[in-house]
């Protein structure tokens, strides 16, 4: 164990996201979808900054974010204000980015999740739309590079920015913020973070009597909680020594998992943020009541209603729900199954195992191929063991279940031939059957297995162990 | 040569004859009104014309542009250092409009570094001298464009004007020019000094010829998020009569500071204009004497971050040497800047800094709501208002160049205009030790043809253009 409650840590983080589903840029008509183009193609005068151009503010942009302020249950606000964070970087062309300071668009929300101790909400502070910077590209690691190249295919692009209260004890509850966060974003279709720097995030960290540490350009799900943790050993080992932590800003190492300082209290930006003067004050009250009825049902809610309307456990609506196409593919495959029970217990259990140990997602497996296998499965046509290896052939060879019962011969077999395989099993080893008769339950489950063996899984277990114990108790 | 002038000539010899004649005056000139000439571009463009005649309100009639209005293909130094070489791959929203409308760009003018002064002294390519005496000032930060007007026959131009800077020099050089109602026209393409303060405006020899560039420019932009959809047919405002017209007279404005010539040629103005059957009435504008020292504070606020943009990692000056990021633009900076651009970038910094943020930029927010209020008081009773737009006739060359703060003050009556928002046109109105000046004349916001009609009655009465 790294840490321990009584080491008093807490966690606030900054998470931007960045709306790459929308048509355009955050302030021209420059389109997001640059990720696979050459660099420097997906620009204009707007987001390369050139002297004369103006900004013009994407409406698209604010009815995604008022979306997710919705959904993470913040306060409107009736007046929003854009204005000018000014510090010189070469990754901003106009040397200052266009973000928002007071009156961000909502402020106190908050988001459910599952933490020490159970379930706990974790305060948002606030929630703002600002532009994305330009990328900055080495060749090699950023310490040896010769040079910077600019690629400004990311400048202007839309980012939300969600800013947490230091309501985190630690790394994993960090790490759970984020995937229920990642959950709602999903579901509201504002992102697609399978792409390159859909999320970025920036955490604060301060352990009992330590001054605060922010950790910046942390970039993965998983790095947020490498960080975190990297800087508790280093911040408990400072201690330990005796070691006074001061206030300062540090840069994530993504591939050597360690963090490096940036800059202490004393060199802090002063950003002079003062309102953009090329835009105008946003009043936004008269549509949120639209935007409200348009928001879709929400991970949470979801979850509520598929242990009401299908039974299910929980736990299972939990892991269906944590995924959006998840839980369409159960719905899916449950509106087919008259068995939501089943339905869950095999697409939360085994399916979801399944595709975790091979890495691939949901989309790898075609609902229709599952409610034909719970089909067959209730029908008693097949076996549970013949249905794992149904689910495997598909996702290792392709291929669809009906012809694979086919191929592979996994047809349940009938009850007389489960019978005459009994009696063989009976007559070539009696000790085991001395074994049973002198009340060793062991030997039935041995007994069983030669039987399964001799019908190459296809028997029903049930009517393996029916058969057997009526053989075994009338002779 | 006037608009009409122009056309006249250009039917009796042609389009191309009026564009030749004009660059042998530039070429010939000493006002130093040009930084950059687009002459091959022009006498095609010209000839073209000629050829194949040409439509729209401006069709042949050639145009001079500050050289902060970004122009596709012509270079576009905004009077500094820092910009020389670059090019814009755009047309600003006004250069678009008079493309489309025939107009035919002659050349880039020379203007004070980043519209940044009330001479045209802090320009990197020289002073522009004044056509009716080159030993002094053509008034600034469009000192170009005015005097290409003035002296070297160039019928219209357009100018930048965030405290003054089209008013000034149309005082100093003897012609008109105006500065629309924020929002009218829109800034997309004009290189920011002080956003929340300027706008493009037209120069010209009379009230007709500004209204109709003004007709041309003037309308909504979705690329400007401040451009308004409150466009007129302003030259269909233009009547000579002002019978329905009351004028206020903002005692403010004529107050400590204004050359008694200058205020006896504006009340010789006001008279006639009263003669002509508009009431007037003094009135008071009480927070003007705050509106100097709120204006620089806002402008140059915007202006340090405005300015933040040209590190001369994509375009303008380039040093030989590479070294990191930080010491390369600094240096740019250093070298690329001049005295006047830094000095603004400098206080404009600090007035935005931690601390000093409340005391500075946002008093001068509150002062700012004041003297809008003020306007719009005065201007409930009353029309328009008159003052004289200039406290003084052009000045010498060098004469204020070592003391900043008297050439601010030069703006008094200017800048109060910019922080409400409001419309002024600036009329010639007389001679002071024969030198021009002009008459300014304040209207409601999105009036410009109330203010140009009692311009146009004016100059028809009084005699006096270029």
């Amino acid at each position: 164990m790294k840490y321990k409650e009584s080491d008093g840590i807490v966690i606030g983080l900054e998470v931007h996201v960045q709306l790459n589903k929308l048509n355009s840029k955050l302030f021209c008509g420059c389109s997001p979808r640059y990720h696979d183009a050459e660099p420097n193609t997906h620009t204009c005068p707007v987001c390369l900054g050139l002297p004369g151009a103006l900004p013009v503010l994407n409406e698209d942009a604010i009815v995604n974010i008022i979306k997710v302020a919705l959904a993470l249950n913040c306060k409107i606000e009736k007046q929003t204000l854009f204005y000018r964070k000014n510090y010189y970087y070469p990754d901003l062309p106009k040397g200052f980015q266009i973000s928002q300071y007071d009156y961000p668009i909502a402020i106190g929300g908050k988001i459910k999740v599952n933490g020490m101790g159970g379930e706990r909400h974790i305060r948002i502070k606030r929630v703002h739309m600002e532009e994305d910077p330009a990328r900055l590209v080495h060749k090699g690691p950023i310490e040896s590079s010769r040079y910077s190249l600019i690629d400004y295919n990311r400048s202007g692009m839309a980012l939300i920015e969600v800013v947490t209260e230091p309501d985190l004890r630690s790394p994993k509850e960090a790490r759970e913020f984020l995937n229920a966060l990642r959950n709602i974003l999903e579901y509201l279709d504002v992102f697609d973070d399978s792409l390159d720097g859909a999320l970025r995030v920036d955490a604060n960290i301060s352990l009992a009597g330590g001054a605060r540490i922010e950790v910046k350009n942390i970039s993965s799900y998983k790095g947020v909680e490498k960080a975190l943790l990297f800087e508790i050993v280093r911040q408990k080992n400072l201690a330990r020594r005796g070691i006074k932590i001061t206030q300062e800003t540090r840069h994530y190492d993504e591939k050597r998992g360690v963090t490096t300082s940036l800059r202490t209290k004393e060199e802090e930006h002063d950003y002079r943020y003062f309102p953009e003067p090329d835009l105008v004050p946003l009043g936004v009250c008269n549509r949120i009541d639209e935007i409200r009825g348009s928001l879709p049902e929400l991970p949470d809610i979801r979850r509520q209603r598929f242990v009401q309307q299908y039974e299910i456990s929980d736990y299972h609506a939990k892991v269906i729900t944590s995924e959006l196409r998840l839980a369409d593919f159960f719905e899916t495959v449950a509106s087919e199954v008259d068995n939501p029970l089943l339905s869950a217990t095999w697409i939360a259990d085994v399916l979801k195992g399944e595709l975790n140990y091979r890495g691939l997602d949901i989309t790898a497996f075609p609902p229709k191929h599952m409610i034909q296998i719970l089909q067959m499965l209730r029908s008693k046509k097949i076996t549970e063991k013949s249905a794992v290896q149904i689910i495997r052939t598909i996702l290792d060879e392709g291929g669809a279940p009906p012809e694979i019962v086919k191929r592979k011969g996994l047809l349940k077999i009938e009850e007389n031939i489960i019978a005459s395989a009994v009696a063989e099993v009976i007559k070539e080893n009696p000790a085991a059957v001395q074994d049973f008769r002198n009340g060793k339950n062991e030997a039935l489950h041995f007994l069983m297995g030669q039987v399964m063996k001799k019908t190459h899984g296809r028997a029903d277990p049930n009517i393996v162990n029916k058969l057997l114990r009526e053989k075994l108790q009338c002779t | 040569m006037n608009v009409s002038e122009a056309r006249k000539r250009a039917e009796d010899e042609s389009t191309e004859e009026v564009v030749m004649s004009l660059f042998d005056n530039i070429e010939k000139s000493e006002l130093n009104a040009f930084i950059t000439l687009a002459k091959e571009n022009a006498l095609k463009e010209a000839r073209r014309v000629d050829r194949d005649g040409a439509k729209g309100a401006l069709r042949g009639i050639p145009i001079a542009l500050k050289d902060c209005i970004s122009t596709k293909g012509i270079e576009t130094t905004c009077g500094s250092k820092i910009l020389k070489g670059y090019v814009p791959p755009y047309d600003a929203h006004v250069v678009e409009r008079l493309r489309a409308e025939g107009a035919i760009i002659i050349g880039k003018t020379n203007m004070d570094e980043f519209a940044m002064g009330t001479s045209t002294e802090t320009s990197h390519f020289g002073p522009v001298k004044n056509p009716y005496d080159l030993s002094r000032v053509a008034g600034g930060s469009s000192g170009g464009s005015a005097a290409a007007v003035a002296g070297e026959g160039v019928p219209i131009a357009l100018g930048s004007d965030t405290g003054g800077s089209v008013r000034c020099p149309a005082s100093f050089c003897g012609i008109v020019g105006l500065k629309p109602t924020y929002g009218l026209v829109s800034r997309y393409g004009l290189i920011a000094y002080a956003n929340s303060l300027e706008q493009i405006g037209p120069f010209a020899c009379n009230v007709e010829d500004v209204a109709l560039l003004l007709d041309v420019i003037a309308g909504y932009d979705p690329r400007d998020s401040t451009s308004m959809d409150k466009k007129c047919e302003y030259t269909k405002e233009l009547r000579d009569d002002v019978s329905d017209v009351k004028i206020g007279v903002p005692k403010e404005f004529f107050g400590e500071g204004i050359d008694e010539g200058v205020e006896k040629a504006v009340w010789d103005g006001i008279k006639i204009l009263e003669d002509m059957g508009a009431s007037y009435t003094d009135i008071s504008l009480p927070h003007t004497r705050y509106s100097l020292a709120a204006y620089y504070i806002i402008a140059m606020s915007e202006a340090s971050s405005n300015l933040a943009r040209f590190d001369g990692l994509r375009y303008g000056l380039r040093l030989e040497k590479d070294e990191d990021w930080h010491t390369t633009f600094s240096e740019i900076r250093a070298c690329g800047f001049g005295e006047e651009v830094k000095r603004r970038v400098l206080l404009g910094t600090y007035a935005l800094s931690a601390g000093y943020y409340g005391k500075y930029y946002l008093k001068a927010l509150k002062v700012r709501t004041l003297v809008k209020r003020d306007f719009d008081a005065a201007l409930k009773d009353v029309d328009v208002l008159i003052t004289p737009t200039m406290p003084f006739p052009a000045f010498k060359i060098g004469e204020k160049t070592d003391d900043p703060l008297a050439l601010y003050l030069a703006d008094v009556n200017t800048v109060p205009i910019n922080l409400a928002g409001v419309p002024s046109i600036s009329v010639p109105c007389g001679f002071v030790r024969d030198l021009p000046i002009g008459m300014q004349i304040i209207g409601r916001h999105f009036d410009e043809g109330r203010i140009l009609r009692t311009a146009y009655t004016f100059e028809q009465r009084s005699g006096v253009s270029c």
